[in-house]
């Protein structure tokens, strides 16, 4: 090319945009409702939580760069297999990687991260954005969405594992707080866990309480 | 084995896919909205897990596990053979064959059902209760081919149970005033929660 096109500044305010929008305004989980079936099931704790965040920003931000990279050479009609076999990929070396480095971990998580294959965000980001984006600007929204998705249950999980367990990440708070005061003043404090927060139900529940507090402050009405 | 009526009846209401397990719930909360669309999405659920399950299992025992294919073929050279790191994309390689496949085959055979079903089957492949389906079965070392078939056919059929159930719900929210921040997602999560305490009294239950 004979002309040289105005490079973009690697954060040009669109690209933070990319970034910033998925965080609150556009979430993945509590704006679009994709990505809701992990967000529930591995929350009990911060751990398995922590892990499963990690796992899924690096799938999202691979794949959308690998699927960026190739979006011009795949055919329409076989793109979401193509998308699939990409997302797979990526999943089955996160799989691995648990399997040998984090065992224990990776048989508490247990169908959840090859469940991450299914994860309507992965796929949604790749139909959505990558398709049609340049590679760059697809890892940043992949590094957008992984967060945002991130955020959300990691939120989950710290009022699931402290109501639920009394503990975050295992460190037991409450007994933390209350075992001084009761040595101090002789009272007999203490903390009885909530059955319901360790059960799927306090997911559902608190889930729909950060949906409706995080859409009266962004006034986010559906329908 | 398992008696199959048992484990017919567990996967309906005991471990239900959506209330103790989480699977399926993109298209749970998309797809619920009317009661017919729920109806039409919840057969097609069924339908793909009770074919996908047995599928996957004899891909699983036949070609993927140790030692599976010398086995199978008595090849020598084929010995300790483990394709185990390969589960997860021919598992969903098989179950978006699947879905074309029993798209193609509707649309020859009943034009009328697939003018109902059609539209959901492709959502169908990226639903996560399928290939849930599939992790589970793997997990629980099923013996023989008919056990999958009966989990899948019971795990669809509490799926679908489940959509109805939410959908005819959520028609009859139309009239209730809810919170503005809670309409939609909100309100459809916390329902769920109700819901899931109401399977709840099914658990502990042995047939």
């Amino acid at each position: 090319m004979s002309e040289v096109a105005k490079s973009e500044a690697a954060f040009s305010k669109r690209r933070v945009k990319l970034i910033s929008n998925p965080l609150n305004d556009d979430n993945p989980v509590t704006i679009q409702v994709l990505g809701i079936c992990s967000a529930l099931a591995v929350t009990v704790q911060l751990k398995p939580t922590f892990i499963m965040a990690v796992a899924v920003t690096f799938v999202i931000v691979f794949s959308n760069l690998i699927y960026s990279i190739i979006r011009n050479a795949v055919p329409g009609r076989i793109r979401i297999i193509v998308q699939l076999a990409v997302i797979a990929t990526f999943v089955i070396l996160v799989d691995q990687v648990l399997k040998a480095y984090a065992y224990e971990m990776s048989k508490q998580l247990s169908v959840f991260i090859g469940l991450i294959i299914t994860n309507c965000i992965v796929m949604g980001r790749l139909e959505a954005f990558a398709g049609s984006n340049k590679p760059y600007d697809s890892v940043l929204d992949g590094v957008g969405s992984g967060l945002g998705y991130s955020w959300i249950i990691l939120a989950v999980a710290v009022g699931r594992e402290l109501f639920g367990s009394g503990s975050l990440f295992g460190f037991k708070v409450f007994e933390a707080i209350f075992n001084p005061i009761n040595s101090a003043l002789g009272t007999e404090w203490a903390y009885t866990n909530n059955g319901l927060m360790v059960n799927p139900i306090g997911a559902f529940m608190l889930l729909g309480i950060i949906i409706w507090v995080q859409r009266t402050k962004s006034g986010y009405v559906e329908e | 084995m398992e008696d199959l009526f048992s484990l017919f009846v567990r996967s309906i209401f005991v471990e239900n896919m959506i209330f103790a397990y989480f699977l399926g719930m993109c298209s749970f909360l998309a797809v619920s909205k009317k009661v017919s669309t729920a109806v039409g999405l919840g057969a097609a659920v069924i339908f793909v897990l009770a074919i996908t399950a047995p599928i996957n299992w004899m891909l699983q025992e036949y070609v993927l596990k140790e030692n599976a294919l010398f086995n199978i073929t008595g090849i020598a050279g084929l010995e300790n053979t483990n394709f185990e790191f390969l589960q997860f994309i021919m598992f969903i390689a098989v179950i978006a064959a699947m879905v074309q496949l029993v798209e193609m085959i509707i649309e020859a055979l009943s034009p009328a059902l697939y003018g109902s079903l059609g539209i959901f089957l492709p959502l169908i492949a990226v639903n996560c209760s399928i290939l849930g389906g599939s992790l589970f079965m793997v997990q629980r070392d099923y013996t023989s081919v008919v056990e999958p078939l009966v989990y899948g056919l019971g795990s669809g059929i509490g799926w679908m149970l489940a959509i109805v159930a939410l959908a005819a719900i959520r028609e009859k929210m139309k009239y209730s005033h809810v919170p503005n921040g809670l309409k939609g997602l909100g309100i459809t999560m916390i329902i769920t929660g109700l819901m899931a305490f109401g399977f709840m009294s099914f658990m502990g239950i042995e047939i």
